[in-house]
This record gives structure tokens, sequence and C-alpha cells, in this order.
């Protein structure tokens, strides 16, 4: 069981007093102490799905890259192709190896011409962090890397009716901000950016937030989003609707010995730009020589698969469940799997080992929910 | 809030005796950690269990718990109902019973917990 009590040695976001002033549940996770459920898990997932939910993602780590050579340090460093944002732009991509895995998942912000901010997970901002500032440093250029996390608090309201709580407290003109791009402004009388992004499946925002004001932004929200139901989420919900909109998770559905190839991730590869970080292995892994890859499936037996389940063939165990869980909205069970090619097609039958009981699962296509499309 | 009617054990489980049966759920502080509660796995009506074995896993939204069975004896009946509506164990914990045992040694309810012990437990 959980311990709720204050522990001293993990960090806190600037709103932590509050959460535990709403009575939220409280746990560790990446080195932070987080709320992992409010009202329950069930309520808030629904809640994002049909209405709108508050987050507290401030743990989550940004990295800012500066100078002449600050996009040839970004397209070294991560996959996806930088070149093709604008200014006010962001792209999902990885930080990758020389083997093409992941150091981490990122979100690239185009902050300016020269100037890129990274997104990073709340586990992985010294790694990251120092990892970058290596790799830039062999790769040579005008580029400065600076870890400025710690001026950053982020508050993400996700649903469908998002925009029209974060509208009453902005002049922003929200309408105009497409999906994977942002805006500056102020929300509640506090100077922001504002991002159309976010970890959940549904439309939505992100808002990042200086941390002595994010108190101020986050009660301006809940107060907002009163009349509409709004409610405020833990990260319990946040992995719930991550996985049922196929999302991965650093971590848990990769690590720095899965490829982003194997991770199903080839669309976030800049295949047409030039040498970057684990580019040779990436390619040859698209060009065939792919051993394993990285599924979506439902479960046919009634049984719920978690990370760490051997996926079986016979006596041997030849995948390995990395998400699983009873999805709220789709009401199924669901996960992602790391499967030999052979076994990786959609209709394709998985035997999973839950505590020594096999049950059946079936490979499906991704995503597992997809948002309706409103315009 | 724990109703004086039920013995408890520091598992969380509560059991409700009538003559030689034992009828088992979990507490509503139990259920309150688990969260949301998604799935009941229960043991087939015949087997024989000991006392502290697992008689089956209770699953919510977030994680996978064990159930321990309080009392020796055989298993009854089970709660079919929880298949569909696993939901209740949050909404009606101690209405919400799970297995009923044949008891094979009653004495072994006096290990339990009243619930004034069990409140003083979970304080």
């Amino acid at each position: 069981m959980t311990t709720t009590s204050p522990n001293a040695a993990l960090k806190k976001t600037p709103l932590n007093a509050r959460h535990r002033a709403h009575g939220a549940r409280m746990v560790e996770f990446g080195g932070w102490d987080m709320p992992v459920e409010y009202t329950g898990i069930v309520a808030e997932h629904m809640a994002v799905r049909t209405g709108v939910g508050l987050f507290d993602v401030s743990h989550m780590g940004q990295i800012e890259l500066a100078g002449a050579d600050a996009l040839a340090a970004v397209q070294w460093i991560s996959c996806n192709d930088a070149s093709r944002l604008a200014t006010g732009q962001i792209q999902y991509s990885a930080l990758t190896t020389a083997e093409g895995t992941f150091v981490d998942d990122i979100l690239v912000y185009r902050m300016g011409e020269q100037h890129f901010m990274l997104v990073v997970n709340a586990g992985n901002i010294i790694k990251d962090h120092q990892w970058i500032a290596a790799r830039v440093a062999e790769h040579g250029g005008d580029v400065s890397v600076v870890n400025a996390s710690s001026r950053y608090a982020l508050i993400a309201i996700q649903g469908p009716k998002a925009e029209q709580v974060l509208q009453t407290l902005t002049a922003i003109e929200l309408a105009d901000i497409k999906y994977y791009w942002f805006a500056h402004g102020e929300v509640a009388g506090v100077r922001v950016t504002v991002s159309r992004t976010g970890y959940t499946g549904e439309d939505g925002f992100e808002i990042f937030v200086p941390p002595a004001q994010a108190e101020r932004v986050w009660n301006a929200l809940l107060e907002a989003g009163e009349p509409l139901g709004i409610q405020p989420c833990g990260l319990g919900a946040r992995d719930t609707l991550r996985l049922e909109a196929s999302m991965r998770l650093c971590g848990s559905d990769m690590d720095e010995q899965t490829s982003v190839v194997e991770a199903g991730l080839s669309w976030i590869v800049g295949w047409k730009k030039d040498a970057f970080l684990g580019a040779e292995r990436l390619r040859g892994q698209k060009a065939g020589a792919l051993e394993r890859r990285l599924v979506g499936f439902e479960m046919r037996d009634r049984a719920i698969a978690r990370h760490g389940h051997a996926v079986m063939d016979g006596d041997s165990q030849v995948g390995v469940v990395t998400s699983g869980t009873q999805t709220p909205f789709l009401k199924k069970a669901i996960g992602l799997a790391m499967v030999p090619v052979a076994l990786s097609a959609p209709g394709t039958s998985l035997t999973i080992d839950i505590r020594g009981r096999r049950v059946s699962a079936e490979v499906v296509p991704e995503p597992f929910y997809k948002r309706p499309k409103t315009t | 809030m724990y109703p004086t009617d039920l013995k408890y054990t520091v598992e969380h489980e509560w059991v409700r005796v009538a003559g030689d049966e034992a009828t088992v759920g979990i507490t509503d502080f139990a259920q309150k950690q688990l969260g949301d509660v998604v799935f009941v796995e229960l043991p087939e009506v015949g087997r024989t269990l000991t006392k502290d074995e697992v008689f089956g896993t209770i699953e919510s939204v977030k994680a996978v718990s064990e159930l321990f069975c309080p009392v020796a004896g055989e298993v009854v009946a089970v709660n079919d109902a929880l298949g569909a509506h696993p939901e209740s164990v949050n909404s009606q914990p101690h209405d919400t019973w799970m297995i009923r045992i044949k008891m094979a040694n009653p004495s072994e309810l006096d290990g339990l917990m009243d619930s004034t012990r069990y409140e003083a437990l979970i304080k």
C-alpha cells in the first residue's frame, strides 16, 4: 500500500500543497511527490474524455538549446526533423543513442529561429541534460544547453471542453492555435506559454507558468471550469488516458534497449534529414532488419495483463507486456507488448502468462482510441 | 463506521459468521486503498483453502492485490455477480461478499479482530 505522508527526500511541484489540501492520494513518481488520484481514476478519466480535466505536470523537465548552431545540435541529438518546424511549432521526437534507442522521448518546441525547448520526462531531467550537453560538446558549434526545468510549472487542461474553459481566462485566440503549435500571452493575468498539446488523446492545452504563479493559474482554471464540471486529475488517469490513446510511456514501454522503430514510432524519424545519432541502425531496421516490435493488444480472456507479464510461445517466453490496464472509456482490457515481428500483425493471437495462468489476447490496430473530429 | 457484527483481518478482509459458514469480503479501508475495482478473480466452488492462503486476486485500474483466506475450509459459494459489477466492491464494500467457506476449524475466528480493534489498526 502507498504512503500518504510527505517524504522530505522527494521533489515537490509548486502545487504540492494544493494537491494535499484537495485530499489527493499522493505517490512517488520519478523522484517526485505527485497526486495519483483525487476522486478516482475512472471518474477523472471520464471527465477528460467527455468534459474537462486539470493536471499538474510540473514534474516534466525543460531543456533549452540556443545559439547559431542550435538547429544543427537538435538535428544531431534527436531523431525527428526539427528543420521542418516553424517558430511556434512543436514536434514529438526522441533523444536517441548511437544505436537508435531511447535516451528519452521528448517534445521539441521551436521558440525561435535559433532557440529550441525540449520537454523531457520527470525522472530523466538530469540524465537528459548531461547527455545533451555531452553530445552537443562532441558535435561542436555555437550552442548553449540549459536545464530550465526550475523556471516552469506546467499545467495541462485536457478534454473537449478545455478550450471553452481556458478561453474565459485569456485574450489569446485559442481557436487559432493549431494542434502542436503554441503561443505566448496571459492566462489569469500571468505571463505564460500555451501549447495545444497533451498526453491524453483528447484536445487540450499545456500551460507553461512561472512557478511562483502556478497556484494562481491553477485556482483560476478550477474556478472557471467549475460550471462545466472541471475535474482535477492525477497520474493514474494520465496513465490510463495515454494508454487508451496508444501513447507510449518512456521507461515502461521503451528504454535504452528499445529502438525508435521497434517502439512503432517510425513516424517520428526524419528519414530525409542528414546524419543523427542512431540513424544507421534505424535505417537498417526500416529496410527490413527488424526483429521485434511494440504492438497494441486486447485481452480475449477475462484478465488484465500488466507491465512485465511474459508473452509465451509454448514453454518459452518470446515477448513482454510493457503496459496494460482496464480502460475506463473503452471498457476493455488493453495493453502494449514487445513481440517478435512474426507475432506483430493485427489479428495475431498472443498467449500471456498472468501469475502462472495462460490467457489469450489479440494484436489489434493502434490507436485503441481516437477522439472524434470536431471540425 | 465498521459494522460490529463482522470480524476483520490484518489483510483487510472482513468475515461474517453464520453457524459454521464464513462469508468473506474486503473492507472499506481496502477498497479505498485500491481505488476503482475493475476485476475480481475468485476460486472454484469445492476448493479447500487453508488459513492465510491466497484465494483470489482483486484488480483496480492501477494495481493488483491478492485476497487472503481468513479461515480454513471448503469454498461453498462464490459471488458470480462480481464478474459483471466489480465496482460494487467500492460502493458497498461490507455488503459485497466474495466467497462463502464451510469452516474446518471455527476456533480460528478467535484470532480475528472486532470492529473496535480494526478501526484502531487503520487509524
